[in-house]
């Protein structure tokens, strides 16, 4: 009836919970279940995509560990959850990718740094070392060769996102999508963008010694925030080239020099804080076998903010050569591998975010009906 | 590492909502404070780890509470759950103290939420934990810890010694030592003893032997039954306990709220040889949800099985096991070990004296048997649509009424009538003074959150004079 021994054990959890209710005001994982009398994996993958791991039903509950319930919802469901990531992933044989997923994550990187330093010295421009002192990156890699490149790596990880996703849409559905998804999207953002249901139901996350601390969201938002500034930095730059003829290298006052920056420190402080805080969390939620999956993300995200802002103070030195390749070897890498590793994460959760504000939707009619 | 040979100023016997409440409200009057807990960590608190609100009397609605709750009215609901058991002048008390116990506990770091799904019917009335039990329990240990209280776990108090009515120390026995531990004042929050089957046995006979205890097995009475025995007053009916009637498969303790059933008044409840033997129907369920652990105690072993059809399978909270099911009614009698003959002949002679009504889950409805012994009031339909269900189950026992009796300042009386001048008490252990019989959801909490807040400030007040 369930494909994995975590969607097992999550079914037999979600029946303890669904007859206790204790937890009912901690997030939206427990008002969900309450909908459902029997889970499917599909109920179960959409129900693990709403825990955010906090901890707090954990910390509160009579029945976990040691007791014979052995009632430890935010563990089980965090390895559910990362089994939703593969199996719903997109070719299916990627799959695997999951489950060496540090490896798969460090060869992409390496292979990636190499690659453009191969790339650099075999497409070599006889005027290189005037390069490094204007800090002109389109005499090692063209512009336009840049964009194919990155553009066709963003392609394919866009698509094998997309197709990802919506098998996880449409395997939770238990009924049509209703109408009306624009204002569950809109309440969806707010809820993912604040990390509503990051905050232990408003105490923090667990930790292993008390009291609770609510720095792993905060470290997030550095992070997540970090990522989407360095991501507008990019597409800034690309609408200046395009659009305005407007080449790099920018100031440093320069709106995708600004933008990058900013995100570059918050994508180096917010991995940091994530790993550290990571370690402060309750052992017995930790799920050992996947820490790695955590990490191989962070470090990637780490990288790319340190390497981008590396890039920014060598542009002008002798460094700058091996520093490019190195920063777009980790992007390039990270693009590649995005489907295929935690940043799916995000996604997952975003989409599990709209179906519960739908579903609060459609019972806030029927109550009114 | 604690030192224990350094006498407290306040000694609190029990980690529950009312010592914690106690040892924080001495140690913000400036006391020393230990508290001694006979369980592990993890089932620190006794029956507060599975309770899940506190009834408070307030004046207006809160974020949390929908609704004014007024003292009268409290008072009035008292009355009502205990008929007229209760000592008037405390519960006049506490009812006044806890309407700022309410504002109190929250600044202890205690979180509400408005009341659960299903429980509608206590959102004005009832404040209900974040996070449930266990979260404020957390909560107050997190403040109390901060607070400097210190804590020691494992540590069962196995006497005391009270000389002419004086506390001096208490033994516990802790890592197969026995330790002596001597405090200034008493503040004994130790619960009842409804997971003390030797002691139900006394009352109760063999029969205890098949009761589940709800709660965890700690809960064994030990510092009442010294208390009682060297000189405090008692109150309270000792043979009296809560029980409800839960799931037969529930483990023998700590099973908690996800045994429970609530779907008695939808079907039918008969004994092992398959016979019906009170009114399903009587009353709405959260009025007679408490009656059915004595009924079912008082049928042969101790045992009952509710029986229903699929037309009701899906109209209350589901639990932790599911029932049995079985296509006919002869294979469920098979499955639940009962005569085939019997259980057919029980539902069919129900069956026979249904009348047609308007069936209505949420209130009084008017679908009654005519003609039956006993009879079934309301919720009567007949059973006859396959797949056919039914649970076992048994008496759960939640907490016994035995108790000490206190004063307004929780100071335990003694059988002379005097006072005791540095022992009090809070919580289960003299709840007997307030609820002699009978439950209204969330007191328990109530009791145990004003007298430990009352028994640690006049401890306090007392070490410290």
């Amino acid at each position: 009836m369930h494909s994995t021994e975590a969607s097992r054990e999550a079914d037999r959890l979600m029946t303890i919970c669904n007859s206790c209710r204790y937890c009912e005001g901690l997030c939206a994982v427990f008002p969900a279940m309450e909908r459902l009398r029997s889970f499917s994996d599909g109920d179960l993958g959409y129900l693990a995509n709403l825990c955010h791991g906090c901890g707090a039903c954990w910390d509160d509950c009579q029945f976990a560990p040691p007791h014979e319930f052995r009632v430890n919802v935010p563990k089980t469901l965090a390895i559910v959850r990362v089994d939703s990531y593969r199996a719903y992933a997109w070719p299916a044989a990627s799959s695997v990718l999951f489950v060496r997923n540090g490896l798969t994550v460090a060869v992409a990187a390496t292979l990636g740094t190499a690659g453009f330093m191969v790339g650099f010295w075999i497409f070599a421009d006889p005027e290189r070392p005037v390069a490094a002192e204007t800090g002109g990156f389109y005499r090692l890699m063209p512009h336009d060769a840049m964009v194919a490149l990155f553009g066709a790596a963003f392609l394919f990880a866009l698509t094998a996102l997309a197709l990802g996703v919506r098998r996880f849409w449409r395997e939770g559905a238990r009924r049509k999508a209703p109408l009306r998804a624009s204002l569950s999207i809109w309440q969806a953002m707010k809820d993912a963008g604040s990390l509503r249901y990051l905050d232990g139901g408003g105490a923090g996350c667990a930790t292993a010694d008390a009291p609770m601390s609510d720095r792993r969201r905060l470290y997030h938002h550095f992070t997540f925030y970090g990522f989407l500034l360095c991501f507008a930095a990019t597409a800034v730059a690309t609408l200046y080239h395009f659009l305005l003829g407007r080449e790099a290298p920018y100031a440093w006052y320069d709106l995708p020099v600004t933008l990058g920056t900013i995100g570059g420190i918050g994508l180096v402080i917010g991995p940091l804080g994530l790993a550290a805080s990571g370690r402060t969390r309750a052992p017995a939620l930790v799920d050992q076998k996947r820490q790695g999956f955590d990490l191989a993300f962070l470090a990637m995200l780490f990288l790319s903010g340190a390497t981008g802002l590396g890039l920014l103070m060598a542009r002008t030195s002798a460094v700058m050569e091996p520093m490019l390749a190195l920063h777009l070897g980790i992007v390039f890498a990270l693009f590649v591998t995005m489907p295929y590793g935690k940043f799916v994460h995000g996604l997952y959760r975003f989409v599990a975010l709209v179906r519960y504000a739908q579903e609060d939707r459609g019972s806030a009619e029927q109550d009114e009906a | 590492m604690l030192d224990l040979t350094k006498p407290r100023d306040v000694l609190v016997v029990g980690g529950g909502n009312a010592g914690l409440c106690a040892a924080i409200a001495a140690r913000r009057a400036g006391a020393s404070v230990l508290v001694v807990e006979a369980a592990p960590k993890f089932y620190r608190g006794g029956n507060t780890r599975h309770t899940r609100n506190m009834r408070c009397a307030h004046d207006r609605a809160t974020d949390t509470l929908t609704g004014p709750y007024s003292e009268a009215e409290f008072w009035d609901d008292l009355v009502r759950v205990t008929g007229g058991a209760t000592d008037e002048e405390l519960a006049r008390f506490m009812i006044a103290e806890s309407k700022e116990v309410l504002t109190w506990i929250a600044r202890q770091g205690v979180r509400f939420q408005p009341s659960l799904g299903g429980t509608l019917s206590l959102g004005r009335t009832n404040s209900f934990f974040l996070g449930g039990g266990r979260a404020m329990l957390n909560a107050l240990y997190r403040t109390a810890e901060a607070l400097g209280v210190e804590a020691l776990y494992d540590a069962p108090v196995v006497d005391l010694e009270i000389e002419e009515g004086r506390f001096r120390w208490a033994t516990i026995e802790c890592r197969g030592e026995r330790i002596e531990i001597g405090a200034t004042t008493l503040v004994a929050a130790s619960g009842g003893f409804e997971a003390n089957i030797d002691w139900l046995k006394q009352y109760w006979g063999d029969a205890a032997d098949n009761f589940l205890i709800r709660g965890t097995p700690y809960n064994r009475g030990a510092v009442l039954a010294i208390l009682l025995g060297k000189g405090v007053a008692r109150v309270g009916d000792p043979k009296q306990c809560h029980a409800v009637a839960i799931d037969a498969r529930a483990p023998k303790f700590d099973g908690g709220i996800i045994t429970r059933l609530d779907c008695v008044v939808f079907g039918i409840v008969v004994d092992r040889q398959g016979r019906r033997f009170y009114d399903e129907g009587e009353e709405i369920w959260p009025k007679r949800y408490a009656i059915w652990g004595r009924l079912v105690a008082a049928q042969p072993g101790q045992i009952a099985y509710i029986v229903f059809d699929a037309s009701s399978l899906e109209l209350f909270m589901p639990s932790l096991y599911p029932p049995y099911a079985a296509a006919s009614l002869p294979e469920l009698a098979a499955a639940l070990g009962l005569d085939p003959a019997a259980l057919t002949a029980t539902v069919s002679e129900f069956n026979e004296a249904v009348r047609p009504g308007r069936f209505d889950p949420a209130g009084l409805d008017d679908c009654g048997t005519v003609g039956l012994t006993p009879p079934k009031s309301h919720w009567a339909r007949r059973i006859e649509t396959a797949p056919f269900y039914g649970y076992p189950v048994r008496p759960g026992i939640t907490f016994t009424y035995l108790a000490t009796r206190v004063n307004r300042e929780a100071r335990m009386v003694l059988r002379s009538g005097e006072p005791a001048a540095n022992m009090f008490a809070a919580g289960e252990i003299m709840a007997g003074n307030v609820l002699g019989r009978g439950y209204a959801a969330g007191i328990g909490m109530t009791i145990g959150s004003v007298f430990g807040r009352v028994a640690g400030r006049e401890a306090a007040l007392y070490a410290l004079d």
